[in-house]
């Protein structure tokens, strides 16, 4: 499996992502400056967590407009994967790859803390290896990740089994204490309708050494790689 | 022999005042020069005279602090301190201030001063890899407490969570001699290759001085001499001198620099942050012993028409000067391009012993660089040494009538000794993928990436022991930290100390700076734990109100395997708990006698240094040899809270693990023996077959250990029937700081 990192001024999660792909799965990925053109070849890119562009503007606004972005955009249409992680996701809604907005968390704060998460969808190459309704934990470190889209557009996600992860407590009920940051339906993450887009505010690239908080982050390396090599 | 305008008037006295110098010190100026001085020139002199950039109040007394040590590869002086921990690595590290301007503006004040440090670090060679803070609020019943409380954290998080470096741990505390000074000091340590340190001398004549980072604005011009006098009605009005943070524009900065590190390029380094452009040159050439020429014209500015009075002043924050060796300019600039940041070659080094500014081809300032460093007072202050307070011989502690948990559970929601979670959630503190102990541990561990090894960091200060006998809390705040890290597993190597205090000018607040420094050098000597950076902050106070005597501690450890270590969490039920260390239960300035009784009268505990070392060492050897995987070190609170908090640590990861606790036996009485805050005391936990091995072991290196109880079910339980639920603890533990800044 080859896999690109778009880096970002800004991006800071990047060695983390790829020292994941390293870690869990040997993967030998690819760093790409979004100012190099030319996206090389590859199944699988990842737009990492970060401050893209210090994230002044709206989180993910400034890096969705960088012409390597419509190469990404491409990419996926040809049906290359792209696992878009925390920024990666606002990045993602701002470029239009995924519906919806990430508006900054309910509280107007910071957060940075492991959270509980329901499998919702296992059927995409990033879930495969999950069980449905699994409850999983991976930290979130992010101040909007507070995930919004209109009523319709829900309702789609919803109906076409398109929300990947949900908030929620150890039983797996997506409750309102269990959702950190407000977003609509608990949804921490969802895919596309093509289901080779995965956007995320969790990230499971820190969750790959038993040392650092878990392992749960390492079965999406272990599926991407079973799907795409 | 002047070629440029200087009226060669005599400055009036209120601006001589106004940039706090007095009469003889701007008569020695004139003597330097061999004229007046024109108004750049005297703004120059005034911060690079400050007390915050010539330590002139604490010079001498920094001088006896231990600096030394085989594995110290650059002491204080540098912008940061180096120590060698093998596989040619070295860390580098610093703690610094930032209180003045906290208290001003907390979200920039204190973004800013983690801006600041970071770039201390990296101006080093050093990639910074964890980041840590000490916070002293007042009262939680001021009025201002909760707004400066929510604006310091959001901007340290703001600051640090944007860059990606994680904040992996600290202090907070509240007291009411912070009321009108707040104490905000940022920590950074970093890693670089051993054989890869950059200075900041510049020895080389001829060589190109080049300006990278953000532009300069009007921002920050005298920070360095608000931050060398103390607040009066007015302080409010001071909101101009505040710089504003750009982390996203220090992201790139950082990675331009280190980038351009891994090449032959660069000469020297510094970053510009006290009096900026001023301090950072003048230090350059100082250092190298040479002289520096600067082209005002080619300073990046952020709008047109700034003075050479604002550009050689200016604070704006993510700036970095260099002296690069010829040639290598142009692939310099490649580098800086590609990261979008400001590359100008503003200047050179010259032979002339002497700081030359140029504006439109003529000369506007000319100073010679020795007076500017050399020259700067140095001050034998008076000062007055604190005697120990005598014992409170009436201080009736025995008079409480409640249990001892309900006691515990005082203590534990009180906010001193509650959960910081709240804090610490706002922080990224597991970005960059290493952080292998989080908030909340005995020390932060930090993985040194792509290795088995770790550093580990504490941070820790208890400015009650200080104020009550200055020498016994600055020996005590050096112990703790190194006790911290003992207590994951970590071979302390070095400290970087924050001194923050009033007002120098006065011999009883002298005397607490000279007391602790005194403390803290014995403890540095005795446990082989020297200094290695440092920063000085006097003038905390307000309207005459001192702040407490609070000489902070950052302590950087060694683990060379990270499976061998500790953690405060009881790992599994019927295991032996075991005291290291010996109990007498000294109540005096305690958090019980603070929380419970409201006194702060009487003495600290004393602190018996050799027993330190080895009560340290004992336990080190046991984490390190993989015996015991437990192990705590009692502090604020005493060995109740301490039982407490691994009780709740275990909860956090998912472990109903309780306690059941022997009373004293002799004739300490219980409060004092579960409250007092005796020093050099560890908790440990051992199978029961394993516990006799230990004790004898113990015996042998003259340590003593007492069998304190075993951990067991879900609940607290005293052997005189008394009992608690963790989850009561739980929710006493975790609801006050939430509810306080009302979330």
């Amino acid at each position: 499996m080859k896999a690109a990192i778009i880096v970002f001024p800004g991006s800071n999660c990047d060695r983390d992502i790829k020292v994941a792909l390293e870690c869990s799965i040997g993967a030998k990925p690819e760093m790409v400056w979004h100012g190099d053109s030319g996206l090389p070849k590859c199944d699988l890119i990842v737009l990492p967590g970060g401050f893209s562009y210090g994230d002044y503007l709206r989180s993910g606004a400034m890096a969705a407009n960088s012409p390597i972005m419509r190469e990404v955009i491409e990419a996926t249409r040809r049906g290359t994967r792209l696992l878009a992680i925390c920024n990666g996701f606002q990045i993602a809604t701002e470029a239009g790859l995924l519906p919806g907005i990430l508006m900054p968390n309910a509280s107007l704060k910071f957060i940075c803390r492991n959270v509980l998460l329901k499998v919702e969808s296992v059927k995409s190459d990033f879930t495969i290896n999950y069980s449905k309704g699994d409850v999983i934990t991976m930290p979130i470190a992010h101040r909007d990740g507070n995930y919004f889209a209109p009523p319709k557009e829900l309702e789609y996600l919803e109906q076409n089994n398109l929300v990947a992860f949900r908030y929620c407590d150890s039983t797996g009920r997506p409750t309102t204490k269990a959702n950190p940051n407000g977003s609509a339906g608990n949804i921490a993450g969802i895919l596309n309708e093509e289901k080779n887009i995965l956007g995320m505010m969790p990230h499971p690239e820190r969750v790959v050494d038993s040392r650092l908080g878990g392992l749960d982050g390492k079965v999406m390396f272990e599926c991407l790689l079973q799907q795409l090599s | 022999m002047q070629n440029f305008k200087t009226s060669n008037i005599r400055a009036e006295a209120e601006i001589i005042a106004a940039h706090g110098l007095s009469e003889q010190e701007y008569n020695l100026i004139v003597k330097r020069l061999g004229r007046n001085p024109n108004i750049t020139e005297l703004g120059i002199f005034s911060v690079m005279w400050s007390e915050h950039c010539s330590y002139k109040s604490s010079k001498i007394w920094l001088k006896t602090l231990p600096v030394d040590a085989p594995w110290v590869i650059c002491g204080p002086g540098e912008n940061a301190g180096v120590i060698d921990i093998g596989d040619e690595q070295a860390a580098v590290f610093k703690m610094e201030s930032h209180n003045h301007p906290s208290f001003i503006e907390p979200y920039q004040g204190a973004a800013t001063g983690v801006g600041g440090i970071l770039r201390d670090i990296f101006t080093m060679g050093a990639r910074p890899i964890a980041n840590m803070n000490s916070l002293r609020f007042g009262d939680i019943t001021h009025h201002k407490t909760r707004h400066l409380v929510s604006g310091v954290v959001s901007g340290i998080g703001g600051y640090g969570n944007c860059i990606g470096i994680p904040t992996i741990g600290g202090e907070c505390n509240f007291h009411q001699a912070y009321d009108g000074n707040i104490l905000v000091n940022a920590m950074t340590v970093g890693i670089a290759d051993k054989q890869k340190i950059f200075y900041s001398a510049a020895a080389a004549v001829g060589f190109p001085v080049v300006y990278v980072g953000s532009k300069t604005g009007r921002d920050g011009i005298h920070g360095a001499t608000m931050a060398s006098s103390e607040f009066g009605h007015d302080s409010e009005e001071k909101r101009p001198t505040v710089q504003v943070g750009d982390p996203f524009t220090e992201k790139l900065v950082l990675e331009a620099c280190l980038e351009l590190m891994e090449t032959d390029a660069i000469l020297a380094i510094q970053d510009m942050g006290a009096a900026g452009l001023t301090c950072s040159s003048v230090e350059m050439a100082s250092k190298g012993n040479t002289g520096i020429e600067l082209h005002l014209d080619c300073i990046p500015t952020r709008e047109p028409g700034m003075t050479p009075y604002e550009i050689m002043l200016s604070e704006s924050q993510e700036r970095m000067l260099m002296v690069l060796k010829p040639g290598s300019e142009t692939n310099a600039r490649k580098i800086f391009n590609k990261w979008q940041v400001d590359f100008e070659i503003v200047g050179k080094i010259t032979n002339t012993k002497r700081m030359v500014l140029k504006q439109n081809d003529s000369i506007i300032g000319d100073i010679p660089i020795s007076p500017l460093v050399d020259d700067a007072p140095i001050l034998e202050r008076p000062y007055q040494l604190q005697e120990i307070p005598k014992p409170i011989l009436k201080l009736e502690f025995d008079k409480d009538n409640e249990s001892l948990f309900g006691t515990l559970t005082k203590l534990i929601s009180s906010p001193n000794l509650c959960s910081k979670r709240w804090i610490w959630e706002q922080y990224d503190h597991m970005v960059m993928a290493d952080t292998i102990a989080q908030p909340g541990e005995d020390a932060s561990i930090v993985r040194i990436h792509g290795t088995n090894k770790a550093l580990a960091i504490a941070t820790d200060c208890t400015p009650r022991y200080c104020a009550s006998h200055p020498e016994t809390g600055g020996a005590q705040a050096v112990a703790e930290t190194w006790r911290n890290l003992t207590a994951v597993g970590a071979t302390p190597l070095a400290i970087t100390d924050c001194l923050n205090f009033g007002n120098p000018e006065r011999p009883d607040i002298m005397g607490q700076f000279v007391g602790c420094i005194k403390g803290m050098s014995q403890a540095c000597q005795s446990l082989n734990y020297p200094v290695v950076s440092g920063n000085v902050s006097f003038y905390n106070e307000t309207n005459g109100e001192s702040i407490m005597p609070t000489p902070t501690i950052g302590g950087v450890g060694l683990i060379s395997d990270i499976d061998n270590i500790a953690k405060t969490s009881f790992a599994k039920t019927d295991e032996q708990i075991i005291l290291i260390g010996e109990t007498r239960g000294h109540l005096h300035t305690s958090m019980y006698a603070n929380e419970i009784l409201g006194r702060e009268d009487g003495p600290p505990p004393p602190i018996n240094l050799d027993q330190e070392r080895k009560n340290g060492n004992f336990v080190r050897s046991l984490i390190q040899n993989g015996n015991i995987k437990t192990c705590h070190d009692i502090s604020d609170g005493g060995l109740l809270v301490a039982i407490a908090e691994m009780s709740l640590a275990a909860l956090k990861e998912g472990r109903q693990i309780g306690a059941t606790i022997y009373m004293p036996t002799d004739n300490i009485p219980p409060v004092n023996w579960f409250f007092g805050e005796d020093q050099s005391r560890y908790i440990v936990c051992a199978n029961t077959d394993k516990t006799d091995n230990l004790i004898e072991e113990a015996e042998k290196q003259s340590v003593s250990t007492r069998v304190i109880g075993f951990t067991d079910s879900s609940t607290l339980t005293l052997r005189n029937s008394d009992a608690i639920s963790i989850d009561e603890i739980m929710q006493a533990y975790e609801s006050w700081f939430p509810a306080f800044m009302k979330d």
